[in-house]
């Protein structure tokens, strides 16, 4: 008779690796541009390499577009818009759109591996939000394509023709469908830039796209770095440019089209202050807080980076939040049991670390959970900075990365004050129980998305965009549709 | 007996719900077209434009918290007011170049678009927000806000009627404004304030300033604390400026190329033209989720 | 060790709000984490100690709790080296049964008490049921809450009740208090109940009793746990957690796991502070440890049932 006793037996139950298989997905050595239906090598003949930031190994070599690809592309998408395009009727255009979401389930887990590949961020991001609410968005949008003239009343929208969209790298694909399924739906054609450290899941859906039989030239996709993103900003072919990605370049895209009579919607930075009140759900506000900042490793325009706590509470929200942080599992984003992967890439693993000494040089208490790092790779502990000034740049500039100052506060009016003394306004949180104070909040917080007692939820039919230097234009829902829309 | 001498009016601008002279002390004279003297007009200087960005920022806070109802009732008191001044205003006109004819028939244009728009004020937000079926357990509307701060350059060749018919869709939504009066034709826009002045229009929600165009345009457009801009004269070169310069704040610049003698202009996305969209998310609870086969 | 701090009872009727949403959020979490191979085996083994054997029904037999307390003990013998479960769990008539059965073999004998399952019943009655229970040898209780005091927001008769069974145990036995969550209501009262029973001398706070439909869920689990961790972070006790009924599948019972472990740490990822209260879940366990050892996929004929 075995009788054991194990209830003093010290425990330390850690969790075994789970990797991802990469084996089923299918990555080719070598990218080409995607034009008028065909993958097109880059007339510089140069391609550049694209990096998987968890161990710094090449992945696949890229082509490099220069101002002719974008001439060709600019021509297969004019003539797809005057020949095909324009003149199918709208119902067709869905059920391409339809199409093309369908393939993208199908194709799910393998996206979902290549973007945490390429792009570094968690496996169970890419799989469980990236790609799913990429399909989502052409799956709203293709039902919009021939029901347009009920969303403007009295007025005739038509397509504006050819749309240059430029996207950045924190979430490739899913910026893709943003950008190309209202596009398309509303009957453009478009020539596309990906980010260039994460192209991959951008080819990927031109293959699914040939797949698919969209019309050629319906949709090109140019890679390369901004030097192309400025080739199509340029171009005289191009009727609409929509960009997401720095305030900064932003500014440079509608410096270069003012003369013109470009339409443009931009989606740029942002600062977002996320504020917890002492009677808030405390525990619920904790998760939504660090889901706010350390999401997708801070790399999101609407990151709550800035935590207001009311004064009464501070010592026990910040001891949550740190306990928190230290189970939040860091390292290799193809584990299915990783919430933080790779820094993007190694100049924004510096941009960040600079702040990091920056916060350290300036005295403000600084803790980090106590986590090991893998050795290769770019990746930065979550970081959180307390008793952060207003008046500092980590709480007045965007670190695109997972770093939290933290402020305290006292009463609703000072906080609203503080929240909206940005010259961003994209998004902003607010955590109480109490219904008229949340009403209060939402409705003087100047920002473009506002979480109550939740954070960073995004979809297709929401609405999302800035208020101020956030950008203008919104993507998504009824309201996504008239970036792209004409009316006469 | 001597013949009686005439009052002649002195003209000055409107900041913040009073009437000051410019501060730079500086007047110009614009005459018609038969040479005839309209009046010494203040000629505004960069330092009004800015106490004028004051006022109205100043202004925006109670203007955008105040009921639509109220919005709404106010601007139909200006029409009310007009009327009652109806023959002022086609006496102005005319002594800017109107006919008779034409002069009547912008004053009715501009309180029918002021009846127009004050119906409106109650009723953009219905036409334009959205309840937003997300797919998780939350409730998501977005709704309208007003942008803020709105200069417009008014229209040069319809003092009144162009002034009107971008000024009312704009405070109709909630935001303040600073307009730049038409420079040769700045009569009927200094009459406007006085029109405001008497229909219980919050000071500072309106505020016009006379003066020279290629003076304060770039003013206008590189505010820092202005958040659109409203331009509807057709000179592509001054676009392209006000463009260029309202990069800095990403200003948002609406210009417009309606005739305003037709009701083209009438609609309601024109409000919109000044709005944010703000979306909201809150959870659901879910009954018996508690219950759910964990 | 630790000072305690002296105990101020909170306002019950402020006790934290819980937005149910967010819960179900974090709750979905724990279910993507993917545990493998030797961290899997190790969570099937903690699983089974962790384990209140449980039979609670009208017709028990001294036969069929002879049975359970013997499966208790020889969980499947042709695995070596499994531990026992933690506990058998009873009616007070038969904890002598129970006590004589697993004698010597480190598994307690629980027994449910204070006119369980429902609790409606006098005080001087549950004192009894629970006097009885102790002298047959029962080394834990597991109690049942008023819940119809509950919903009258008489939450001080609530407490002095489990305050009055509490002194009973004294240092015999531990107090589980089973707050019957199915019957309690919104997670908001599933918090407020656990801080009035961790308050009032609870040392385990317990789902369900298994005897209405709404049993355990991740959810509420999750809701208590924040409220052991809460007291915890005030006063630096421990409070056990032991979520009963529903629990059927070793999947499920290591997600439970891996909530104890993210929410309240290590410490408590021992049968000392965490338990399941269930009957079939050992089979599960079982199966899939041998799934485990040998590779294939099992059947339920090579295991023993009871």
């Amino acid at each position: 008779m075995s009788k054991k006793k194990i209830e003093t037996e010290k425990i330390s139950w850690e969790y075994a690796a789970a990797p991802e298989s990469a084996s089923h997905i299918d990555i080719k050595e070598k990218y080409d541009h995607f034009i008028d239906g065909k993958f097109e090598k880059p007339s510089s003949g140069k391609y550049f390499d694209s990096i998987n930031p968890a161990t710094e190994q090449k992945i696949a070599s890229i082509a490099e577009g220069n101002s002719k690809d974008v001439e060709k592309a600019v021509i297969a998408a004019r003539n797809a818009y005057d020949n095909v395009w324009l003149v199918m009727p709208a119902s067709e255009r869905a059920k391409y759109l339809f199409r093309i979401a369908r393939l993208i389930q199908e194709k799910a887990r393998e996206f979902a591996v290549i973007e945490s590949l390429d792009g570094g961020k968690p496996i169970r991001e890419s799989r469980d939000i990236d790609i799913p609410l990429a399909a989502a968005h052409f799956f709203y949008y293709a039902g919009w394509a021939d029901k347009l003239e009920y969303a403007f009343p009295n007025r005739k929208p038509t397509a504006l023709g050819v749309v240059g969209q430029i996207i950045p790298w924190n979430f490739p694909l899913l910026m893709a469908a943003w950008k190309i399924a209202p596009a398309l739906a509303c009957g453009n054609t478009v020539v596309l830039k990906p980010a260039e450290t994460t192209s991959l899941t951008a080819l990927k859906l031109a293959e699914l796209i040939q797949e698919s039989g969209l019309p050629d030239g319906v949709v090109n996709i140019i890679t390369g770095d901004g030097k192309v993103g400025a080739e199509i900003v340029g171009h005289k072919g191009i009727d609409k440019i929509a960009f997401t990605g720095s305030t900064e370049v932003g500014k440079i895209i509608q410096k270069t089209v003012a003369r013109t009579e470009k339409k443009v919607t931009l989606e740029l930075g942002g600062k977002a202050a996320n504020i917890v009140f002492e009677d808030a759900p405390i525990d619920q506000a904790v998760e939504g807080i660090i889901n706010g900042i350390y999401f997708n490793q801070g790399h999101v325009c609407c990151a709550g980076s800035r935590l207001f706590v009311q004064e009464s509470i501070k010592e026990i929200f910040i001891k949550k939040l740190k306990d928190r942080m230290e189970t939040l599992i860091i390292g290799n984003p193809l584990d299915k049991n990783t919430d933080i992967g790779a820094i993007n890439s190694k100049s924004q693993l510096e941009t960040i670390q600079g702040y990091i000494d920056l916060g350290k040089r300036e005295g403000f208490e600084l803790f980090q959970s106590s986590c090991k790092l893998p050795k290769e790779g770019y990746f930065i502990k979550p970081t959180l900075f307390s008793d952060v000034a207003q008046s500092s740049r980590l709480a007045k500039e965007e670190i695109f990365g997972p770093v939290l100052a933290v402020q305290t506060f006292r009463t609703v009016d000072e906080v609203i004050e503080k929240a909206n003394n940005t010259p961003y306004g994209l998004s902003a949180g607010v955590w109480t129980d109490k219904g008229s104070k949340i009403f209060n909040l939402t409705s003087r917080l100047r920002a473009g998305v506002v979480w109550a007692n939740t954070y960073n939820k995004f979809d297709p039919t929401s609405p999302f965009g800035g208020y101020k230097e956030s950008g203008f234009g919104r993507e998504g829902g009824i309201h996504g549709l008239s970036a792209y829309l004409k009316f006469d | 007996m001597s013949e009686r001498i005439n009052i002649l009016k002195t003209y000055k601008i409107y900041i913040g719900g009073s009437f000051p002279r410019t501060e730079s002390g500086r007047f110009y004279n614009p005459i018609n077209s038969k040479k005839a003297s309209l009046g010494n007009f203040c000629l505004s200087s960069r330092k009004d434009f800015r106490n004028a960005v004051v006022a109205a920022r100043k202004a925006f806070g109670d203007w955008s918290d105040r009921t639509a109802y109220n919005r709404s009732q106010i601007l139909y008191r200006m029409a009310e007011v007009l009327e009652g001044r109806r023959d002022q205003f086609i006496a102005e006109l005319i002594l800017q170049d109107s006919s008779k004819k034409e002069a009547e028939k912008e004053v009715n244009l501009s309180i029918d678009r002021l009846v127009y728009f004050a119906g409106w004020c109650d009723k953009y937000q219905q036409i334009f927000s959205s309840v937003n079926p997300v797919a998780s357990s939350h409730f998501n509307f977005s709704a309208l806000e007003p942008t803020g701060v709105v200069a417009i350059v008014a229209n040069q060749e319809s003092s009144l009627l162009g002034l009107v018919s971008y000024m009312a869709p704009i405070i109709a939504g909630g935001n303040t404004c600073v307009i730049l009066a038409s420079e040769n034709k700045p009569f009927c826009a200094i009459s406007f304030a006085e029109v405001l002045n008497a229909s219980d229009l919050p000071g500072g929600v309106v505020n016009i300033l006379t003066g020279k165009k290629p003076e304060l345009l770039s003013q206008m457009a590189s505010h820092m604390d202005v958040n659109a801009l409203c331009y509807s004269d057709a000179i592509q070169e001054e676009l392209i400026q006000i463009r260029e310069l309202s990069i800095d704040n990403l200003k948002r610049v609406r210009s417009y190329k309606y005739d305003l003698s037709l009701t083209d202009v009438e609609h309601p996305y024109i409000i919109n033209d000044y709005q944010e969209v703000k979306t909201t998310w809150h959870p659901i609870e879910v009954i018996g989720a508690s219950k759910s086969a964990y | 060790m630790k000072l305690k701090k002296s105990l101020i009872i909170p306002d019950f009727t402020k006790s934290p709000s819980i937005d149910q949403v967010g819960i179900i959020e974090r709750a979905t979490r724990f279910q993507t984490r993917s545990i493998k191979n030797e961290s899997k085996i190790q969570a099937l083994k903690m699983v089974l100690s962790m384990i209140d054997l449980t039979t609670l029904e009208g017709k028990d037999t001294i036969g069929k709790v002879n049975q359970m307390c013997y499966k208790a003990q020889h969980l499947h013998d042709e695995y070596a080296g499994l531990p026992t479960v933690a506990a058998v769990c009873v009616y007070p008539s038969m904890v002598g049964i129970a006590k004589a059965a697993v004698k010597g073999s480190g598994v307690k004998v629980a027994s449910v008490s204070t006119a369980f399952p429902s609790g409606q019943a006098p005080l001087s009655t549950k004192l009894d049921d629970t006097k009885f229970a102790l002298d047959q040898g029962a080394d834990e209780i597991d109690m049942v809450i008023s819940r119809g005091k509950y919903h009258q927001g008489e939450y001080n008769f609530v407490f002095d009740e489990i305050a009055e069974i509490k002194a009973l145990c004294g240092a015999q036995a531990r107090l589980k208090v089973i707050l019957e969550t199915g019957e309690i209501g919104t997670l908001d009262d599933v918090r407020r109940a656990s801080d009035i029973a961790i308050y009032a001398g609870a040392d385990f706070i317990k789902t369900s009793t298994g005897k209405i439909g709404s049993a355990a869920s991740i959810p509420v689990t999750l809701t208590m746990l924040y409220a052991i961790k809460d007291y915890y972070h005030k006063t630096g006790n421990m409070i056990g957690m032991k979520p009963a009924g529903g629990i059927s599948t070793s999947k499920l019972a290591i997600h439970y796991l891996v909530m104890v472990k993210e929410i309240l740490g290590d410490a408590w990822l021992s049968n000392k502070w965490f338990r399941f209260g269930a009957s079939s879940l050992a089979n599960d366990v079982l199966l899939q440890l041998e799934k485990q050892r040998t590779g294939n996929y099992q059947s339920k004929d090579y295991i023993s049932i009871d």
